[in-house]
């Protein structure tokens, strides 16, 4: 069966008002840059809905990507012919008789073209009555139907689509805003990096990396995963901070209880400057309540503490085994396991302070003078930028 | 020279060897090494796993890189035998099949297994009824080639897979060796469990090949050692020739449509002349593998024709150059009921898409004028 369209709704941008059309905007934007590698495809689009014109493109590739796209609800795989009556039977049959499964099947006709000459209810029974006649082994069933087959009667055309794929949903990535996420090699973060893109946010990434602690695999893997994001969001900037000095300094000067306390409140301020100089409004981390020693209350409070960015934790209230079923679907599960150390776990202290005291953290910290080093380190950091494309080539291409 | 013995090996492509080349010389690290060096050569060695995955369509972790077919066939078989044999010790494979395969189960059946060895038509192919009929409650394995490589029968490996599919506590493993890039075989579809691939069969390198094991295909490894492979097989990785082969698959896949329908031509054409030598009987069925032709000139020795054929430049062989250095007489043409005068005088041309028109027809003016030659001595 030979579909010739992708019908395309938007689901939540429908509740926009007079933004939506910011959001439909960067929507066909960000399909059409999905569809690069289909150079046929035409996007076409209006107030509530999109189509994609195929062209000749495989319809499940092109739909296959556009899984990927935020801001879609659904699918349909549709076929549009003519608003002629005789046209739009003869697709109906071929769309049926193109999924031999179905045994029972509705119509239901909606007549955005108020002069087609037949009513919506009539042309139902009329249509029914057709494929009947016309294909063998069928039921009419308005209950429970095989197949709920759409006759939309519209100006340009009619369009006959049979079933709904479910899309990403969320908001079309880039409306919202930009975040930047603290990617450890973890399973956590890059899912939470993932959910923060469904709300529409466009995500850079920041790595703490403790050579030679840590090694260059930590790194690549964390570059893995980065790039796996790319999918979601075509582009995702890492900026690689060299953390090995500070942590040195910190692991010296610190007791080793708030050791990592310590840590974590260097890195939300390492964070805090490179968001401001890339002028990102917010932080992402990949938090969850109670997982670890540095995910109690008393620990968020305190390394919370120095900043004043809005930190986004989608996982926050996550069990464990929803963010692992979120990371197969996103595909970042494989890389996140790959037994590598991160800077989290080299120097992690014996027994880290579940309940860390504020005041204590603030008069431990002021021993030191770190502002020189904390200059040091953000003048070494190194940024990378992932393109979608980066995903599916590799540097060893020539060789393969 | 012509080289018609593609089923023996094959000329490495030259983009082949310039990997293998810049491989062995810029990625010698071990991918086990946990440095950036070994780093490198294990993404290296992940991107051809996932390479070759794609070209077969099939998982990434369902690819484990082995050194040939040889030790592909040998790890499938002994594999699910020493692992399963609580559940039944009954193999089924055919008569036909690659040496490889053939005495894996005969050391198997020293072990104590039974092998049911099934019989062949007189086209070299096996009845799927046969195999329906041989398994029992017992039966572990069912193991049959995709193309034989003295006859270029193509065996029902569909048909045997919905059999065996039906059958969920055995095993279904092809031997894809010689069909590989000449019989297309979608592995998935078919319902195998096991698949041997060899690379120098299509123009990669000796010493590499790959065993397709589905997941949760758990089997006994030849090989204990280190964790490569998912432990499947132990050893430091070939990687230079592993990169080498999933060029060559990827070269091949490419170029399939086309090589195939250039193999049927130069088949055709060496068919219609050995067809005019009325010495000549016919051996490869006519709806077989595109690239083996085997025939037998009854009365005269094989080695003597190769040999007569060697001295212009003109190589080709008797049967499976695992088994050629033994008797003259084919136990594949005999398990095709074909008696010994014609069992005894067999040789076959092995054709790859490398090969030309124009060196069919010199064959057929040589291997006539050898024939003549010859006839004065032996016919």
């Amino acid at each position: 069966m030979e579909f010739n369209h992708i019908l395309v709704r938007y689901g939540e941008l429908a509740l926009k008002g007079k933004n939506k059309k910011q959001f439909v905007d960067r929507l066909h934007e960000n399909v059409r840059r999905k569809l690069v590698h289909f150079p046929n495809t035409k996007i076409v689009r209006n107030h509530d809905r999109m189509y994609i014109e195929l062209n000749g493109e495989d319809p499940d590739a092109v739909l296959d990507k556009c899984k990927e796209v935020f801001g879609i609800q659904s699918f349909s795989l549709a076929m549009k012919v003519d608003s002629e009556e005789q046209a739009i039977k003869d697709a109906a049959v071929k769309v049926i008789a193109s999924e031999p499964s179905v045994k029972t099947f509705k119509v239901t006709t909606k007549r955005v073209k108020k002069n087609f000459p037949i009513g919506s209810q009539d042309f139902n029974r009329e249509l029914g009555g057709y494929i009947l006649r016309n294909v063998e082994g069928l039921n009419v069933d308005v209950h429970n139907p095989d197949m709920d087959l759409h006759i939309e009667i519209r100006g340009e055309g009619t369009y006959i689509t049979s079933k709904k794929i479910k899309g990403a949903g969320g908001l079309p990535v880039g409306t919202t805003g930009k975040s930047l996420l603290l990617l450890s090699g973890g399973i956590d973060s890059p899912v939470a990096g993932h959910l923060a893109m469904k709300r529409g946010v466009e995500v850079e990434a920041i790595h703490f990396h403790s050579p030679p602690y840590t090694s260059d695999r930590a790194k690549e893997k964390v570059l893995n995963l980065a790039k796996q994001l790319t999918k979601y969001g075509a582009k995702v900037k890492v900026h690689i901070v060299p953390f090995t000095k500070l942590q040195q300094t910190m692991y010296r000067e610190i007791p080793d209880g708030y050791g990592m306390t310590a840590m974590r409140r260097m890195m939300l301020r390492i964070s805090e400057r490179v968001a401001e100089k890339e002028g990102i409004l917010s932080l992402t981390t990949g938090e969850s309540l109670g997982q670890v020693a540095s995910q109690t209350m008393e620990s968020m409070s305190a390394i919370n503490e120095v900043t004043n960015y809005p930190i986004i934790r989608p996982l926050i209230a996550m069990d464990k085994l929803e963010i692992i079923d979120i990371s197969k679907e996103i595909g970042t599960y494989e890389t996140s396991i790959e037994p590598f150390e991160d800077c989290c776990t080299v120097f992690v202290p014996n027994q880290p302070k579940t309940k860390p005291d504020r005041e204590k953290i603030k008069q431990y910290e002021a021993s030191v003078d770190y502002s020189a080093e904390i200059e040091e380190t953000i003048a070494g950091i190194t940024t990378v930028t992932f393109k979608e494309e980066d995903l599916y080539q590799s540097e060893f291409d020539d060789l393969l | 020279m012509i080289y018609f013995d593609n089923s023996a090996t094959t000329r490495p492509f030259p983009e082949v060897l310039k990997s293998f080349h810049q491989v062995s010389e810029r990625y010698y690290g071990n991918p086990s090494s946990i440095h950036g060096f070994g780093t490198e050569s294990e993404r290296l060695l992940q991107q051809s796993k996932k390479q070759a995955a794609q070209l077969l369509q099939v998982k990434s972790d369902e690819v484990v890189f082995t050194s040939g077919g040889t030790e592909g066939n040998n790890m499938a078989i002994k594999g699910v035998a020493l692992q399963h044999q609580n559940r039944g010790k009954h193999i089924i494979t055919t008569q036909i099949e690659h040496p490889s395969v053939i005495e894996a189960c005969k050391a198997l059946e020293d072990l104590g297994f039974e092998v049911t060895y099934l019989p062949v038509n007189e086209d070299g192919i096996v009845s799927v009824q046969d195999v329906q009929e041989s398994i029992r409650e017992d039966t572990i394995l069912i193991s049959v080639m995709h193309v034989n490589n003295e006859l270029g029968s193509i065996q029902p490996i569909q048909e045997i897979g919905e059999v065996a599919r039906k059958y969920p506590k055995l095993y279904f493993h092809v031997d894809h060796v010689q069909g590989l890039g000449k019989v297309p075989l979608n592995i998935d579809e078919c319902g195998i469990d096991l698949c041997t691939l060899s690379s120098h069969k299509i123009h990669g390198l000796k010493g590499t090949g790959i065993l397709f094991i589905k997941e949760k295909t758990p089997i006994f490894p030849l090989f204990h050692g280190g964790t490569q492979e998912s432990q499947y097989r132990a050893g430091t990785e070939n990687l230079a020739g592993i990169v080498a082969m999933v060029k060559a698959l990827r070269l091949t896949f490419q170029n399939q449509d086309k090589a195939i329908s250039h193999l049927e031509r130069l088949n055709k054409r060496l068919r219609k002349g050995l067809e005019q030598l009325n010495q000549v009987h016919l051996n490869s069925p006519v709806h077989g593998a595109p690239h083996i032709l085997n025939f037998s000139v009854p009365g005269y020795k094989p080695e003597v024709m190769i040999h007569a054929l060697g001295e212009k430049g003109i190589y080709v062989s008797t049967k499976s150059a695992c088994s050629s250095k033994h008797s003259d007489v084919s136990s594949i043409l005999q398990a095709c009921g074909h008696p010994l005068k014609r069992s005894s005088s067999a040789l076959r041309i092995s054709l790859s898409a490398e090969n030309t028109e124009n060196e069919v027809d010199i064959f057929i003016e040589e291997f006539e004028r050898v024939l003549s030659e010859l006839s004065k001595v032996m016919g």
